[in-house]
């Protein structure tokens, strides 16, 4: 049986994230996820068209929402696997449904083209909340036939996934670990990445490079001292600038990083045993190749270990521990 | 001896206090914002990836807009270094919707031509124009329009990434147009309009 939702593709992956969708499409049917695209969508405005108009920043947004309610036939889950489109789509809902004199202005606005959105009637989430909260850890463990033993992965979040999270999906805005449990659900190695929610640098790789490669280096940096063989993204900006841009950020720090960037959706497909050139990969501008040579067909023993070492007392909260040094 | 005596006339009702620029902030933001209730404590600008580049970090920005300090505010770079990553916003003991606080700051300085010239604005009023003309975003005519203009001399070593971009099919020359334009259209001015008159 298969659940069919609203999709909300967005710009970005009708191209540069090409290999976001395809991915995303090549899963899709053993997630049991039917994907119903949102006719004649526009674009979501990113960070940019609400820093010119608000009103009509809210508008633009709203029109989607509109036609998706209108295309909704019993789903009520509209989901973007953007995390810039996720995050306009959710707040200008949860703002129409907070601010009564916003929905109304909207929904005026809206009248102007013959449509209306009723504020809450939809539930807007990003495609990784679908995966780990609806279809399960369980479930996508079952779909495995390539389980990715032996890659080590750097679970990246990014920023708007997770924040400000306006209808409480998240365990954690800073520290969440849905992906983590995802990806061992797949059979990957997860590294300890604690920048896993910082800033990719946004679009400050076009308005103010040097900030955005500091940025990039932080996230690069962390992952190979990490041991981490790829970092998987979930957002297009993350992959663009952590993938595209390692390459302007090595020109200038004068550094060597090679660090892959896949999308959680491409990892999920090796997993499922999909042809990786299905799934996009080969379009990334650091090769992934070279770490996904690091899949092995036995789960490696030692990380079985490293992770039953990690436990916590029983009796209380972590505490830092003195040891007496013996003489 | 003629009694001097008060000035007499019609009662008149105080005149309404034209409100404060914070109170503006506050009412051209989404919600109930909180503005008002920032104690300074600082952990918004502790928390900012691009606070360094600020010409004043969000704490001493939200004391400046409380003192009035309507031109210096809307001139300082620090809203649109602001890149909506959401630290700030989360950390905010006051929980104050600091990165919705900085769209409303950007749009403001937009709308009173006080950074039109500047380069992250150009960038977003660039976006929108694509929006507004196609109702879809565009990659290449985005870069190339912008850095055209800004970094004409970073062309030539953009071009190696504008080519991989080509080759690996993440790139396309001509922008894609939504079927209902016109209605976009539509309602786009029709929500301008409505924010002009408020």
């Amino acid at each position: 049986m298969s659940t069919r939702l609203l999709f909300y593709p967005g710009c970005s992956l009708q191209r540069n994230a090409r290999s976001y969708l395809d991915s995303v499409m090549a899963v899709r049917g053993l997630l049991g996820l039917e994907l119903d695209e949102v006719e004649d969508w526009n674009c979501c405005g990113a960070t940019e068209y609400v820093s010119v108009h608000r009103t009509a920043a809210h508008a633009l947004v709203a029109r989607n929402l509109a036609l998706a309610s209108l295309q909704a036939a019993g789903a009520d889950t509209l989901t973007a696997p953007c995390a810039a489109c996720y995050l306009n789509l959710a707040k200008t809902d949860q703002q129409m449904r907070d601010d009564p004199r916003l929905a109304a202005t909207v929904n005026e606005a809206l009248a102007a083209g013959g449509l209306s959105y009723q504020p809450g009637s939809l539930k807007v989430r990003h495609l990784l909340d679908v995966v780990c909260h609806d279809v399960g850890y369980e479930a996508v463990q079952a779909k495995v036939v390539r389980p990715l033993y032996g890659l080590k992965v750097a679970p990246y979040y990014g920023c708007q996934v997770v924040r400000p999270d306006p209808d409480g999906r998240w365990d954690d805005p800073e520290h969440p670990t849905a992906l983590d449990r995802l990806l061992r659900a797949l059979g990957a190695e997860v590294v300890d990445y604690p920048l896993k929610t910082a800033c990719c640098g946004g679009h400050m790789t076009v308005i103010g490079p040097e900030v955005a490669y500091g940025l990039i280096r932080r996230l690069v940096q962390g992952a190979t001292s990490a041991g981490a063989h790829v970092i998987t993204a979930l957002c297009p900006m993350c992959q663009l600038n952590l993938d595209a841009y390692q390459l302007e950020m090595n020109r200038h720090f004068r550094a060597d990083y090679q660090v892959p960037v896949l999308y959680f959706t491409q990892l999920m497909g090796l997993a499922f045993g999909i042809a990786p050139a299905a799934l996009g990969i080969g379009k990334e501008f650091v090769d992934a190749a070279p770490a996904l040579a690091h899949i092995r067909d036995e789960a490696p023993e030692g990380a079985k270990q490293r992770r039953a070492r990690r436990h916590r007392a029983e009796d209380g909260l972590p505490m830092p521990r003195m040891h007496a040094v013996e003489p | 001896m003629s009694e001097v005596t008060a000035p007499t006339g019609p009662a008149v009702a105080p005149l309404p206090a034209s409100p404060t620029f914070l109170e503006e902030v506050m009412a051209a933001t989404p919600g109930h914002c909180r503005l008002n209730t920032c104690i300074q404590c600082g952990s918004c600008g502790g928390s900012c990836p691009a606070g360094p580049e600020m010409d004043h970090t969000p704490r001493q920005l939200f004391a400046m807009i409380r003192a009035g300090m309507v031109d210096e505010v809307l001139r300082s770079n620090t809203s649109w270094f602001c890149i909506s990553c959401y630290f700030c916003t989360v950390r905010c003991p006051q929980q104050i919707h600091i990165t919705d606080v900085m769209y409303t700051l950007k749009s403001m300085a937009i709308a009173r031509g006080l950074y039109r010239e500047h380069t992250p604005s150009h960038f977003s009023l660039t976006f929108v124009d694509y929006v507004e003309q196609y109702g879809r975003s565009f990659e290449l005519g985005l870069a190339t329009r912008f850095n055209l203009r800004h970094y004409p001399l970073s062309l030539p070593s953009l071009a190696p990434m504008g080519l991989g971009m080509l080759k690996r099919g993440r790139l396309e020359f001509t922008p894609r147009r939504i079927e209902s334009m016109e209605q976009l259209s539509r309602i786009l001015e029709r929500a301008k309009a409505l924010e002009a008159s408020a």
